[in-house]
């Protein structure tokens, strides 16, 4: 229990350090919101000036970001002064619909992964072996940007899935269960991107640890008592694998997050990725910092999550 | 090892044509031509409409189909031969030195775009030249910034521990906390948005290098940490030798190995960083071409269906990175060999 609170404690102790780095370098940005006003002549620098006393923005930073940090601990994410809403309500739609391309991202991904890796070092060094390794280093020299335009140019040419949005625009006078599928459809596109573009490195990691694992001892003595092949697989080679698989999930979950922020642009998921880079345009602080600790957070809650699940699984690090 | 010079020679060659942009360029990157939006690759003739047979190939000049709209026939009354090391548009073969040699081109009115015009009119062979000096320039910096850094903090961290270890490598797991596109995101937040050309790609530079220096520190700090428990070094130590000399002499050498296959893996990752960012509109803008730019045209879905060759940036794209994948991998091989 004290691993697990001490783990929980210094996650939390890295969350205020992501903020203090975002904070502080978000700071260091000249210009504001109101700044980026001005390109319109028709606003004064008095207006300017006006709004930036209205807003608070003329305090010091110290001050701004100590009433951040206490509204922000209170679920107070800021105001977006582009959306001229509280963030709040702009972000957890944001954010639940990065969610809703990431988690089955991921879930595909293992459950593809596993058994692929496991299969492609059974057949080692033969030419299963070969062609999957020259599938997969292509594929993962191949830039996220080019297989998320190529997969949309395919959609665009033949038709069969949906572009951009998450809906059709007719969905809302449609039936729950037709609206689902109609979600579905939506999210095919982005979510094979996802896939395409995380699988390659998962299945070569997964044949990497799994062929290590089938080399140790135990196993090999395994095999000299003549077990069952699936056995000393699920048995044998899979718990000792374990260790590095679980906390390379934990370190997937980042490129995930920044794929994903691409691939939403890319293909107009109304994610947290376009609206960062619309926040990112308009100087539009709060959202940016809101974006990017909500992304800090969803990324130390998973490797949380795997360090914990590293626990439970491998007896080793429990002495 | 035939393998391994015949990827050192490509990539050479890659980086030579991007260099000589100016001079392998038919055109000037941000001359436009706004009669010819999205022409298509020229095509090189040998035998003209009377079926007579040229040696040296000809290009004739588009003109605007009249039944098709936003299509183009070839004006066939009038060869235009492609010549080499032809005066043309200025351009700098290094600062302050101009030049208006090119390799090749035709006699105007016609236009030799191999391949094809963006919806600008500007040619895109040359954009990709120009564009690459950008996006390959970026690269390369950034690596050296991002590993100067990484060596610098590795090494202290590595070798000095304690507490100067512990400061190091939780600044390094601050950074890692944050995806790094997010990361890249806040930092590019941090710069003004509008600026010239020059500054933007240093700026740019500057921004890829800092989001990156955790990585490579991390791995130094490894090898310098088994590194000064090496048995020779302790004798050095033993002998009186003081921290300086052991790093330069004992320490840092060692570290060299990492340091290149380091440096082969990350000058892809930050051609592709700047190609992200560029591509969203928060890099490189126009009209200065980059590659990532020049991508971000696909956006629009139309460009995106009907015109090949705005995919070509990517294809050199992949082209350089998958030649530094291979030439990586390859010398970490040998040295792996070497070493055993």
């Amino acid at each position: 229990m004290t691993v697990v609170a001490r783990r929980i404690a210094s996650s939390i102790v890295m969350l205020f350090a992501v903020s203090v780095l975002s904070f502080g370098v978000l700071e260091l940005a000249p210009g504001d919101f109101f700044i980026e006003m001005q390109i319109d002549a028709h606003v004064g620098s008095q207006t300017v000036e006006g709004l930036r006393t209205q807003y608070g923005l003329t305090q010091s930073p110290v001050v701004r970001y100590v009433q951040w940090l206490r509204s922000f601990v209170q679920g107070d994410l800021g105001f977006s002064l582009a959306h001229r809403a509280p963030v709040s309500t702009v972000i957890w739609t944001r954010a639940a619909n990065t969610l809703l391309l990431t988690v089955p991202a991921m879930l595909v991904t293992w459950c593809l992964a596993l058994p692929l890796g496991i299969w492609i070092a059974r057949h080692r060094n033969r030419w299963v072996d070969r062609i999957c390794g020259g599938v997969t280093s292509t594929l993962v020299a191949l830039p996220d940007l080019l297989v998320a335009l190529l997969l949309l140019l395919l959609a665009l040419r033949t038709g069969l899935f949906p572009t951009g949005g998450m809906f059709s625009p007719d969905a809302n006078e449609l039936s729950v269960g037709s609206r689902l599928l109609d979600l579905g459809r939506h999210a095919f596109l982005p979510l094979c991107a996802l896939i395409a573009t995380t699988l390659p490195a998962v299945v070569r990691h997964v044949r990497a640890s799994v062929i290590e694992a089938a080399e140790a001892p135990a196993v090999q003595a395994a095999r000299a008592y003549g077990i069952a092949r699936t056995r000393i697989t699920s048995r044998y080679v899979l718990p000792l694998a374990a260790n590095p698989l679980v906390s390379l999930a934990g370190l997937s979950i980042a490129t995930l997050l920044s794929t994903s922020l691409l691939i939403e642009v890319v293909m107009s998921w109304p994610g947290l990725g376009p609206l960062l880079v619309e926040a990112l345009l308009a100087k539009d602080v709060h959202v940016v910092l809101s974006a990017s600790m909500l992304a800090s957070a969803l990324l130390v809650i998973g490797n949380l999550a795997a360090d914990l699940a590293l626990y439970a699984v491998d007896p080793r690090i429990r002495v | 090892m035939k393998r391994l010079g015949l990827i050192a020679s490509v990539l050479a060659s890659l980086h030579l044509l991007v260099l000589l942009a100016g001079f392998v360029a038919p055109y000037d990157p941000v001359e436009q031509t706004r009669t010819l939006p999205f022409a298509p690759p020229a095509h090189l003739h040998f035998v003209d409409s009377r079926g007579q047979f040229h040696l040296r190939p000809f290009v004739y000049a588009l003109v605007p189909d009249s039944e098709n709209f936003e299509s183009y026939v070839e004006d066939t009354t009038q060869r235009f031969p492609v010549q080499f090391m032809v005066s043309g548009s200025a351009y700098n073969v290094l600062p302050g030195l101009e030049s208006r040699l090119h390799l090749f081109g035709v006699h105007a009115p016609a236009r030799v775009s191999l391949l094809g015009t963006d919806g600008l009119g500007r040619d895109v062979l040359s954009r990709l030249l120009h564009g690459g000096r950008m996006s390959i320039g970026a690269g390369l910096i950034a690596t050296l910034c991002a590993l100067l850094v990484g060596m610098g903090l590795g090494t202290l961290a590595g070798f000095f521990g304690g507490r100067v270890d512990a400061a190091v490598m939780r600044l390094a797991d601050l950074f890692m906390a944050v995806p790094w596109l997010y990361l890249l995101f806040a930092v590019r937040a941090a710069l003004p948005l509008h600026l010239d050309t020059r500054a933007t790609f240093l700026l740019l530079v500057a921004v890829l290098g800092i989001v990156g220096w955790a990585r490579p520190a991390r791995m130094i700090r490894g090898i310098v940490l088994s590194a000064r428990e090496r048995t020779f070094v302790t004798a050095a130590r033993g002998f009186g030798a003081r921290a300086p000399y052991l790093l330069k002499r004992h320490i840092v050498p060692q570290t060299l190995g990492v340091v290149l296959t380091q440096a082969g893996l990350l000058v892809p990752q930050y051609i592709l960083a700047e190609v992200t960012l560029s591509f969203l509109g928060l890099g490189v803008g126009e009209p200065t071409p980059s590659w990532g730019a020049m991508l971000g045209s696909l956006q629009q879905y139309s460009v995106l269906t009907s015109y090949w060759w705005m995919f070509t940036p990517a294809i050199a794209l992949v082209a350089v990175a998958i030649s530094y994948y291979a030439l990586t991998s390859m010398v970490h091989e040998r040295m792996r060999l070497a070493a055993s």
